[in-house]
């Protein structure tokens, strides 16, 4: 080994504690880079290769009841590459042992097995007989809750007939890779299940023979998505078609959408700032080394080692630096890709093992963290070539302090000497001292974009389940009923108040501007189920007029007083121009809503209701369930008090994870920043504070200067934190906003609070270890020496 | 000792500090030969390191030619210098600037690693009287065996010249004599041209020839007919 390569070898084991400070922080950039950058890949190519192996469809329409013969039609839409009509149903499932009644979608499978899209893989077992009314398959999420698998059998309630299904096989879809039922805020696999059956049985049970209600088609590429839709929308109008959609709207996909994105902005966002705060402290720790082995570097240069060997020699301690680094978050990352696999796992059911990290991954992540690293070191490592070999032995210049603007402030204030030598020490070197004020404000930004969610969460389930959802439990029927079938709901076992909804499928217009939505019609006293503003009033919609959610109008670019065309769907093909009378503050959903009676009145029709809010005696809750899997016309229940439950268990749950890992990161990025900040400094001052000690001055007094300065720039980093941390969490959210549901921007006194005391913590716990050296110094040494 | 081994012509060098202009060396015509062990002697400022450092290839002269053999070192560029150094030029300071992370045998390593013919360590080590502490490292020697090792280093690759600024600056008086000692030895035994500067006129005597230096000029050069041995010279 050559003497230099042991010189570097041994200068990065004597720098361990820097380099291991810095190398955390670019470990995290690694890591996070890897899972982000890494997952994100994976989940889309993933999802790219299940679609295409199994055909997922690229448009997708329901309607009420169109004929088989319309699929010709379809079928010679232009670019319409292949169809596959079918008939689905929502149905009450009775499973054993299992005292809430759960859901289930019945779709119909063709005679001839698999369907030709969206065609489901078969995991155990075989496909139902197409002659059986009562062998299903159902997919493996749903058979994996309830510990069933084939021979098993469970009752269900199709179009008001109860009878018993016999399973005799499981199926994954990649129309259900992300599974969630109506009203649903995640997946519950045990409350919500999909059932294939034979066409013959299901067509037979919903009175859809010869028809069908759900039509899947696949384009050629290339083609138009949006024309096709115009022409399917056409071809099913007159059969109360509900409006076409694409695979954006669709809704297991689009969730997975919205992860892909999360990722992807995760990915594009968080490790360059670690890579940017990794380039600065290598920058800093190099620089000092540099101009300590000024004379070593003027002794290289003059033994004959060219600019180019020296430059190296500096570039490779970065890169030594570097590779722990990337050690370190290729080893995390790794633990980390497979932490978020295995959480994957309980939302996402794709049928192969995808949650690898590709290789190439790895290599880019490690090409950046090097690149980082050496863009750190390249301007030390410069300098480094640009001493001449007879300037690098002779003794540096002291460094010049000017007496600036600031100085003669600074004089004015008559300070005490140490505090003028904490600040001019920051005035003198402007650059790093403000990198430094920028690093620790990064961390108190990462702190704070992980406890704001916090607050976020409990914003939003404060204005779904407490403000506007104060039902136990919502009651969907197959087909609207009279109103009077809310006399029969009151009578049901423990029911305690009952109001009824009319929903209407519609899409709503704004000149260029359309959204399909439907409108929730209901009732001005009503109080279980309500709309509330920006300012916590609840909001009645008056007679003929809308009151929309707040992003559902900016979607639609509406405020209230203008007027917005509502085409209703279904079986109500009528176009109305309606008047934007308020806003709602929804998190959860794009919803409208309009005046019950007017709803009625406008398609002059008895009351009619399509869902009943409940509110339960829990005492009888039990009896309640009991009846309600067998009530017939009954499609579906949502349990809100179990769906409340449920998402904050997984907040509670997902939000401590993210605050433990984003604390360990602000604490990670402040002791990098801090700590060698720290050590830079006792380097440059050890001659100062040593004399001052010689001066007699107590260590106290001493460590006072030290700890002074970095945490003089801790304290300046906090305000810019704040700053830098609202702007954080308002790009999260603006991240997080999708139709699906959005994330209110809640920053609590408390969130800056905690962030600023991690980080203020943080930074003393760094600067005490540099202290601790201070304490160490042998003032007689450091005198001696020459600098 | 006939051949000049380095000629230098009218040369200045001119310092731009900010305002004042220091002329370090106002045009210094000299000759050293093959050999030689010489002494430029003078006080602080007097301008013989700087000369030094222009024979050494380390700075440039602000104007006149400096020649080593036939090579004009004024004409060469950094990438020449750095060659010519690496080739021709041995180098001891007074500060001995050994790398503190390297044990004395890795330190001359760092320029036998470099060099195109060079002696093992080792046995650089064993011409200054260092065979036993090969393993240590600067912080376990005194300044005289740091010294010594740096003289190793400079002679481990076989130089020309070995040019010394102030090799017993930092060092006391005995400790000092074990350095010129090693200096004397590797000049009488190898021929190499040694040129040693010092303000301290008690080493003069060991020298062939002593090179006078004041204000930057050349005042007087001397030959010693009856040159003393290291051990005799005492400060």
């Amino acid at each position: 080994m050559q003497a230099l390569d042991k010189k570097l070898l041994r200068d990065f084991r004597r720098l361990w504690a820097q380099a291991l400070a810095i190398a955390l922080v670019l470990a995290c950039g690694v890591a996070i880079f890897l899972t982000s950058f890494g997952m994100y890949r994976a989940l889309q190519d993933t999802r790219a290769a299940y679609y295409e192996r199994n055909r997922f469809a690229d448009v997708f329409a329901e309607t009420r009841r169109a004929p088989d013969t319309l699929t010709r039609e379809i079928a010679a839409i232009p670019g319409v590459a292949g169809v596959e009509a079918r008939v689905t149903g929502s149905v009450i499932l009775d499973i054993p042992g299992r005292v809430e009644t759960a859901v289930g979608q019945v779709i119909s499978l063709p005679d001839a097995g698999l369907p030709p899209l969206n065609r489901p893989l078969l995991r155990a077992g075989r496909l139902p007989d197409p002659a059986s009314t009562t062998q299903v398959a159902v997919n493996e999420p749903f058979a994996k809750a309830h510990g069933f698998g084939p021979g098993d059998s469970f009752a269900a309630t199709i179009n008001g007939q109860k009878r018993q299904l016999t399973i005799t096989g499981t199926l994954l879809s990649p129309e259900f890779i992300y599974t969630i039922g109506p009203g649903q805020l995640m997946p519950d696999n045990e409350g919500y299940g999909i059932l294939w059956m034979p066409e013959r049985a299901v067509a037979a049970a919903f009175d859809m023979t010869g028809a069908f209600n759900s039509v899947s088609l696949k384009l050629t590429r290339g083609t138009s998505r949006d024309e096709v839709i115009d022409r399917l929308d056409d071809l099913l109008d007159p059969y109360g078609g509900l409006g076409a959609y694409g695979r954006d709207i669709q809704l297991s996909n689009s969730f997975i959408d919205a992860e892909i994105a999360s990722l992807k902005s995760t990915a594009a966002v968080l490790p360059p700032v670690f890579f940017g705060i990794s380039a600065f402290l290598v920058n800093m720790v190099l620089g000092r080394i540099i101009a300590l082995e000024r004379a070593q570097i003027g002794l290289m240069k003059a033994v004959g080692y060219t600019d180019r060997e020296v430059a190296a020699h500096y570039l490779m301690l970065a890169g030594l630096v570097g590779l722990a680094g990337i050690g370190i978050g290729w080893a995390v990352g790794s633990w980390l890709s497979h932490a978020l696999a295995v959480l994957y796992a309980d939302f996402f059911d794709f049928p192969y093992l995808i949650y690898r990290v590709s290789y190439d991954v790895y290599v880019i992540s490690a090409v950046i963290a090097l690149s980082a690293a050496g863009l750190g070191a390249v301007r030390a490592a410069l300098a480094a070539t640009r001493l001449s070999p007879a300037v690098a032995m002779a003794p540096a210049a002291p460094p010049r302090f000017s007496r600036g603007l600031f100085d003669r402030m600074l004089a004015a204030l008559r300070l005490p000497q140490p505090a003028m030598m904490v600040l001019r020490g920051i005035l003198r070197w402007p650059v790093r001292s403000g990198l430094t004020v920028l690093g620790l404000a990064l961390a108190v930004a990462v702190m704070m974009a992980a406890t704001f969610t916090d607050d976020s969460m409990d914003e939003i389930i404060d204005g779904f389940f407490y403000q506007s959802n104060r039902q136990d439990a919502l009651l969907l029927f197959s087909q609207d009923q009279p109103a009077s079938v809310l006399e029969e709901v009151r009578r049901l076992p423990g029911v305690l108040a009952v109001e009824g909804h009319l929903y209407l499928a519609a899409e709503l217009r704004n000149g260029h501007l359309s959204k399909q939505t439907p409108i929730e019609a209901r009732r001005p006293d009503s109080d279980l189920s309500r709309a509330v503003d920006a300012a916590g009033r609840v909001v009645v919609p008056p007679p003929g007029g809308l009151i929309l959610s707040e992003r559902l109008a900016a979607e639609l670019g509406l405020r209230p007083g203008d007027m917005v065309e509502a085409e209703f769907l279904g079986t109500k093909r009528e176009t109305h121009m309606l008047p934007v009378s308020g806003l709602a503050v929804q998190y959860l959903g794009l919803g409208a809503y309009m005046d019950y009676d007017s709803a009625n009145r406008m398609f002059r029709q008895a009351p009619q209701v399509s869902t009943a809010s409940v509110l339960i005696d829990p005492a009888q809750e039990d009896a309640l369930h009991a009846r309600l899997k067998d009530l017939p016309g009954l499609a579906g229940t949502i349990m809100l008090t179990d769906s409340r439950r449920a998402f904050e268990e997984t907040l509670a749950e997902n939000v401590l994870i993210m605050m433990t890992v984003y604390a360990v990161i602000a604490v990670l990025i402040t002791v990098g920043v801090a700590y060698n900040g720290a050590r830079v400094q006792l380097s440059e001052r050890a001659r100062e504070l040593a004399s001052l000690r010689i001066l007699g001055f107590s260590r106290a007094e001493v460590s006072a200067i030290l700890i002074g300065e970095t945490m003089l720039l801790a304290v300046l980093a906090q305000p810019v934190g704040w700053l830098v941390g609202w702007g954080l969490a308002l790009a999260i959210t603006a991240g997080f906003s999708s139709d699906l549901y959005a994330v209110p921007l809640v920053l609590r006194p408390a969130c800056f609070a905690q962030a600023s005391l991690v980080v203020l913590g943080a930074s003393l716990g760094a600067v005490l270890l540099v202290r601790r050296r201070l304490d160490r110094l042998d003032l007689v040494a450091v005198m001696k020496t020459r600098e | 000792m006939d051949r000049p081994i380095f000629r230098t012509e009218s040369v200045t060098k001119v310092y731009d500090t900010g305002g004042a202009k220091v002329h370090a060396l106002a045009g210094v015509d000299l000759e050293l030969f093959g050999g030689e062990l010489a002494v430029l002697l003078g006080p602080s400022g007097s301008g013989k390191s700087t000369l030094l450092n222009i024979l050494g290839g380390l700075d440039h002269a602000t104007t006149g030619h400096v020649w080593f053999r036939e090579l004009e070192l004024t004409a060469l560029r950094d990438r020449g210098l750095t060659r010519y150094r690496r080739d021709h030029v041995g180098f001891v300071f007074q500060f001995y600037n050994l790398v503190a992370s390297l044990t004395a045998r890795e330190n001359v390593q760092l320029v036998t690693d470099v060099a195109r013919d060079p002696m093992p360590p080792a046995q650089a080590l064993d011409l200054v009287g260092l065979s036993h502490r090969l393993d240590h490292f600067p912080a376990e020697m005194s300044g005289g065996e740091q010294q010594r090792v740096a003289i190793a280093r400079a002679i481990a690759k076989r130089p020309e010249v070995l040019l010394c600024d102030e090799p017993t600056g930092a060092l006391d008086s005995k400790t000092g004599v074990q350095v010129l000692e090693a200096l004397k030895d590797i000049n009488d035994r190898f021929g190499t041209t040694t040129v040693v500067i010092t303000h301290n006129a008690a080493i003069r005597k060991m020298a062939h020839r002593v090179v006078r230096f004041h204000d930057g000029r050349i005042t007087g050069v001397e030959i010693n007919e009856t040159r003393l041995a290291p051990h005799e010279i005492t400060w």
